[in-house]
């Protein structure tokens, strides 16, 4: 990257705002924290990442929204096979801007938990119904349940919209995705009941996936090596996943065997082991 | 080396000073460490399956991993980024403010790194590294047979074994996985003339007959590979590994006199059945009313190099318990077998034997095998394997 560019770019653009950048412009390769918080505030570069990024948490919390709503009126209905059917759709965008979801605080528990995260009393969100549907084979007694996840879900929707990111966090968030693939998806924990884990898998490494193209700009030229190395693990994870697709999704959790699972995992570890080095390389950008 | 803290650095110089329990063992040498090193007290072996058919990638592999293992073995931190925020440590940690602990490193490659045509490797593979054959006995469960590479990682501190086998993995993620790995929690051999025969589970001292590293001409009799190997072996040695699990709930309830019957020593004093020092000659010639002093089944008697053509091996075995058998709620424990020979056809000569006729076969099950070629050492600047994948 040609930083003295950049950096005579950034120092005309921001000077006037800030007589410290303005001071930093005159000294050669020697760089503050200051000047390269500023910078990564107003590159072009970074404002492009932002924004990349942002678009995707927005159309994933449409999506989230407008698959949730069918799945609502299902069990409100009480229709339990049009319930079963709807349920994998809405938990493939919350899956892929997951660690956003997680950064509302009370939000995620309430869309999300699984049984014993929480107090029995307040076991609610996708996973309750899910227990209900597949477990208990019934929609009984779920309408206000499915009611407060489409609120829930609505207030995430308008939260993420007013999100803040800087691209260090996108890049953290992208490893964030995969340590939930390692703890909970390839375990099968998460979707116990439904056992449609695998569905969920792919979504948050789509998510991480995303997470990574939009600062992946920036770490083309610090680190293009490390770049074309992740984008490699990213299509061996996704290839790993093939033999495992249906017409409609994936094969249930259940059918997997260990030695299925165990390579499943090592694909997963191996990608991210290279993303875990991005976040730093994104914040040195040197 | 990253940054250590002061204290952490302090305490590994101090260290060094002394050879025994603490200090640093050198990591280079003409022959890998691991093997004539006095055995440590705690074992991690790890074997691993290559992923990639790529030379390349193969040898920048050894080359990290022996300069990792270079220092993990001095007793420092590995890798150089550990005091970066937004970075994950290259080290992980958890020997900080441990000392070195006599830790050593041994790698060795399995005869499946010679088969893949991507590595082109199969002109250079020994006649000697064959797949183990078939042997009396064995009740082998695939998941704890073979690998591609292996890492043995032994030291005075479990901490410290442990941390030099998660380390290297973490570097080779990628690269290799994880295809079976043991600990052991207490050396069953004693390498060197200064260490005592340590007991088995069993409660017998075994081994006492070992070779010790002091022998040297026993060492390149039995142990090192010589003129007969291609070049990049030479000074390099063959690894078994059997684990053995041991039927302990049956042994405890058998007499005293058939224990030591079926292992041909007195189990307090280890001394040769008849005899009363742990170090005398074994009486394979004596008898008593006609029959023979040392039972012609007795475990000392069918390894012994007298009835095996001379042939010996040297022994690094460790005690190892994985928690509770499954299907019969038993101890899952027993001894994790480790040998270095000049070939492998030493010790299948003598376990053909042990198998078929061996009074302990009562107790025991061979449930775990793996061969390995052992390069000889590297040098500073250089890596394990150079000679062979260069």
């Amino acid at each position: 990257m040609n930083r003295d560019l950049v950096r005579v770019a950034l120092c005309a653009a921001v000077a006037g705002l800030l007589a410290l950048t303005a001071a930093a412009c005159g000294s050669g390769d020697e760089t503050t924290t200051t000047e390269v918080e500023v910078e990564r505030q107003t590159s072009p570069q970074v404002a492009a990442v932002v924004a990349d990024y942002r678009d995707y948490l927005e159309e994933n919390a449409d999506e989230l929204v407008a698959t949730t709503e069918p799945f609502v009126a299902a069990v409100v209905a009480g229709d339990l096979a049009a319930a079963k059917a709807r349920y994998a759709a809405p938990r493939i965008p919350y899956e892929r801007i997951e660690p956003v979801a997680d950064s509302f605080g009370a939000l995620d528990p309430k869309i999300d938990a699984r049984e014993n995260d929480v107090a029995a009393s307040a076991f609610e969100g996708f996973h309750r119904i899910e227990k209900a549907l597949w477990e208990e084979g019934t929609t009984d007694g779920m309408a206000p349940v499915a009611e407060q996840l489409q609120r829930d879900v609505d207030a995430l929707a308008a939260k993420v919209k007013g999100v803040e990111l800087a691209p260090v966090q996108i890049a953290e968030g992208a490893n964030g995705l995969l340590g939930e693939v390692s703890a909970s998806k390839i375990t099968g924990e998460e979707e116990r009941y439904s056992h449609i884990d695998l569905v969920d898998f792919e979504a948050n490494v789509e998510g991480s996936e995303a997470a990574f193209e939009a600062v992946k700009p920036l770490l083309d030229e610090s680190d293009p090596d490390l770049s074309g190395e992740v984008e490699a693990h990213f299509k061996a994870v996704f290839n790993s996943l093939e033999p495992y697709r249906t017409e409609d999704g994936f094969v249930s959790y259940t059918e997997l065997t260990k030695a299925d699972t165990r390579k499943l995992a090592r694909e997963i570890d191996a990608l991210a082991e290279k993303l875990s080095l991005v976040p730093a390389e994104i914040a040195s950008a040197e | 080396m990253g940054l250590g803290g002061g204290g952490f650095l302090a305490g590994h110089q101090l260290a060094e000073a002394s050879e025994e329990g603490t200090g640093a063992a050198p990591f280079y040498g003409p022959h890998q460490a691991g093997i004539g090193t006095a055995a440590q007290d705690r074992l991690h072996f790890a074997a691993f399956d290559l992923l990639s058919e790529d030379p390349a990638e193969l040898r920048e592999l050894m080359r990290a991993w022996t300069v990792a293992a270079a220092e993990a073995c001095a007793g420092e931190m590995v890798g150089s980024v550990n005091d970066v925020p937004l970075a994950p440590p290259d080290d992980t940690g958890e020997t900080v403010g441990l000392l070195p602990s006599r830790l050593t490193v041994t790698f060795g490659f399995g005869p499946g790194l010679f088969e893949k045509p991507g590595l082109g490797l199969a002109a250079k593979r020994p006649a000697a590294l064959k797949p183990l054959p078939p042997l009396p006995a064995d009740e082998l469960d695939p998941a704890e047979v073979g690998g591609d590479i292996c890492v043995q990682a032994c030291a005075d501190d479990p901490q410290v074994a442990f941390h030099a086998i998660r380390n290297l993995a973490r570097i080779g993620r990628g690269t290799v996985a994880m295809r079976w790995s043991q600990l052991g929690f207490g050396r069953t051999a004693s390498t060197s003339r200064s260490q005592d025969t340590p007991r088995n589970l069993m409660g017998m001292k075994d081994g006492t007959a070992n070779i010790r590293a002091e022998d040297g001409e026993d060492m390149e009799r039995f142990v090192w590979v010589g003129s007969e190997g291609p070049a990049w072996m030479r000074g390099g040695s063959y690894l078994v590994t059997r684990r053995i699990r041991m039927l302990l709930e049956v042994w405890d309830r058998s007499p005293l006199q058939d224990q030591e019957r079926t292992i041909g020593r007195h189990k307090y004093s280890g001394a040769p059945l008849g005899g009363s020092d742990e170090f005398e000659p074994l009486p394979l010639a004596a008898e008593r009313n006609g029959h023979p002093v040392i039972p012609r089944d007795a475990h000392v008697r069918l390894a012994s190099a007298a009835e095996n053509g001379g042939a010996r091996i040297l022994r690094r075995g460790y005690s190892f318990t994985d928690g509770v058998d499954e299907s019969l709620g038993e101890l899952e424990a027993g001894l994790f077998f480790i040998s270095f020979q000049r070939n492998p056809e030493q010790f299948v000569a003598i376990q053909r034997r042990l198998g078929s006729m061996d009074a302990l076969n009562e107790y025991i099950k061979h449930v775990g095998s793996a061969l390995f070629a052992v390069p000889p050492g590297a040098e500073p600047g250089g890596y394990v394997g150079e000679r062979l994948l260069a």
